[in-house]
């Protein structure tokens, strides 16, 4: 980075630090957290369009479609999140993977699963083996991104489906009274009005997302927790930067990293809140 | 089936040193992958149990300092509460085991004087103890909070009643305070358990190693995916066991739900009813 970085061996002090801290691999960790933040703006609408798929077919008057949704926003209470991060990116990959063989290979007889292997034929594999190496990134990242969508959406659906239930029966019958169909009520009436009963929910629910976004490292993406590993072990003399154990700092980093933006995102959801609740009927309305 | 019961005898205590060294390898069946599996809930629970248990306690004395209008007691249990709820406790994990790695490995000594303790730091790189002081610091944080919550939503009438009828100091708290907290804060903190239940699984992702390959059910889930390439068997069968071990804890706690409303008229007492609109983790 500097012109006195060539020969870091012979430089010591702040200047040696300020070196250590602009090497290649320390730029890459400073990108992984542009990747947290790029991985929690897109899981937070995708989330929120499962959970709100969801919490509506929850509500659906076709039983089927009823116990799915209701199974859905079910399951996430019963089964740990980490199980579904480690089971849907590989399910998904091998779902995909099956399908094109299918489809591409329909020539080669031999089963799929011999044993304990998974054989595709190449043109069948994702991504493919001449893909480059940002390709692989960008697949393994949507998958990832897929896995937050779906454990996040049922956390979200809990939330949208209390706060449908939660507007009150005489808005609907009003709604009813004055003719409107059975989606106008839902579109005009439910919808705008559940906001404000999601919005704690859905606050919480951030602070949920943010506090669930180093489990990255379990999917294999090189992300913040990846590189405090890699930077922080022991580098002995044939490094360039030799030190000891300072894997403790760089998690302490990361620590201080999340704290600053719980806290950061806390006060903005509360200004939000106060804001949103401003000339409502409860009690937060009235005293402001 | 007998060979399933050979099986059961042979890793059935697998995850806590007992039985068969060797890890099934080839020729894998469901039988050896349900009762392994089975066998690494024990470190689940054994995780979950103590630090619920050790947890619920401190998270009172946080709830109540944090309470306090002493600032002296109320800004060091607002800032334990804030760290552990605000950062997450896969990054928790990590930076407590590397900092306990970095403590001298065969302890250091205390002189108080009069005697010498030696302080033991070996054994806190072991997920046993290491990870299992991590969750109890995490849980008491998060119970404490909840438990702050319903603290300050104590009606006043309860504690005007307790003065009417000259109750006082730690009787007051026992007798009037401490049950309509436990009462109101019942429903979330059985959230809290289940969570703390599913929260046991990140302990041997994070650097505490599976001493001779002795981990929880997550542990030999992911090993069984790895060596079979099909996670659609191990995947699901975690997944049972955590169904019912969720419903267990639903059942039980709504027991003492029971218990904690007996006094109150029947109309007004409540079933649990958890809050799942509003998660408080």
């Amino acid at each position: 980075m500097f012109s006195y970085c060539v020969d870091p061996k012979t430089i010591e002090g702040l200047m040696w630090l300020s070196c250590y801290v602009t090497t290649a691999k320390h730029m890459s960790f400073y990108f992984s957290f542009l990747v947290v933040m790029g991985l929690l703006s897109l899981a937070a609408p995708l989330a929120m369009a499962f959970g709100f798929a969801g919490a509506t077919a929850s509500r659906s008057s076709f039983k089927i479609i009823r116990s799915l949704g209701k199974g859905y926003l079910a399951m996430i209470r019963g089964i740990p999140d980490i199980v579904f991060f480690l089971f849907i990116p590989i399910a998904l990959d091998q779902a995909f993977e099956y399908l094109r063989h299918k489809v591409l290979c329909s020539d080669v007889t031999e089963p799929i699963r011999q044993g304990n292997d998974f054989v595709v034929c190449a043109a069948a594999k994702l991504p493919l083996n001449t893909a480059s190496e940002w390709v692989h990134d960008i697949y393994g990242f949507s998958l990832a991104l897929l896995a937050f969508g779906f454990v996040f959406g049922a956390f979200a659906g809990n939330v949208l489906s209390g706060a449908m239930a939660a507007v009150p029966k005489s808005q609907i019958e009003t709604g009813e009274a004055y003719g409107l169909s059975q989606s106008q009520i839902f579109r005009r009436i439910l919808i705008p009005q559940m906001w404000i009963y999601a919005l704690p929910g859905l606050s919480n629910l951030w602070m949920i997302l943010i506090k669930a976004t180093p489990l990255l490292f379990l999917l294999g993406i090189e992300d913040i927790v990846y590189w405090a590993k890699e930077l922080g072990g022991i580098k002995t003399g044939v490094y360039e930067y030799p030190h000891p154990d300072w894997r403790a700092w760089y998690f302490g980093v990361l620590m201080i990293f999340y704290l600053s933006l719980t806290y950061l995102s806390q006060s903005v959801l509360d200004k939000i809140s106060a804001r949103l609740s401003q000339g409502q009927a409860t009690m937060a309305g009235k005293a402001g | 089936m007998s060979s399933c019961f050979q099986t059961l005898s042979d890793y059935g205590l697998r995850s806590i040193g007992y039985g068969e060294r060797l890890l099934p390898k080839a020729d894998i069946t469901l039988c050896e992958q349900f009762v392994l599996i089975g066998s690494g809930m024990i470190w689940n629970i054994y995780f979950a149990i103590l630090a619920l248990l050790l947890g619920f306690f401190f998270a009172t004395v946080l709830a109540l300092g944090k309470n306090s209008n002493l600032s002296l007691f109320s800004a060091p249990c607002r800032l334990f509460i804030f760290i552990f709820r605000g950062s997450p406790l896969f990054i928790q994990f990590f930076f407590a085991y590397d900092l306990f790695v970095l403590l001298p490995r065969l302890g250091f000594d205390i002189d108080l004087g009069f005697l010498v303790v030696t302080v033991e730091t070996r054994w806190l790189t072991k997920a046993w103890l290491g990870a299992l002081i991590v969750l109890f610091f995490n849980t008491s944080a998060y119970a404490g909070e909840i438990f702050y919550g319903a603290l300050r939503a104590v009606p006043s009438q309860d504690l005007e009643s307790a003065d009417a009828f000259g109750f006082t100091g730690i009787k007051k708290f026992r007798r009037i305070i401490w049950p309509t907290m436990l009462r109101l804060a019942w429903p979330s903190y059985t959230n809290e358990a289940i969570f703390m239940f599913h929260a046991t699984t990140l302990v041997f992702f994070t650097g505490f190693p599976a001493w001779q390959q002795k981990g929880d059910a997550i542990y030999y889930a992911s090993y069984f995916a790895d060596k079979t390439f099909n996670p659609f068997v191990p995947y699901p069968i975690v997944g049972f066991y955590f169904i019912l071990l969720t419903l267990l804890i639903i059942g039980l706690f709504g027991l003492i739900n029971r218990r904690l409303n007996k006094h109150l008229p029947s109309n007004e007492r409540k079933r649990l009813r958890f809050n799942k609109y509003n998660l408080i983790r």
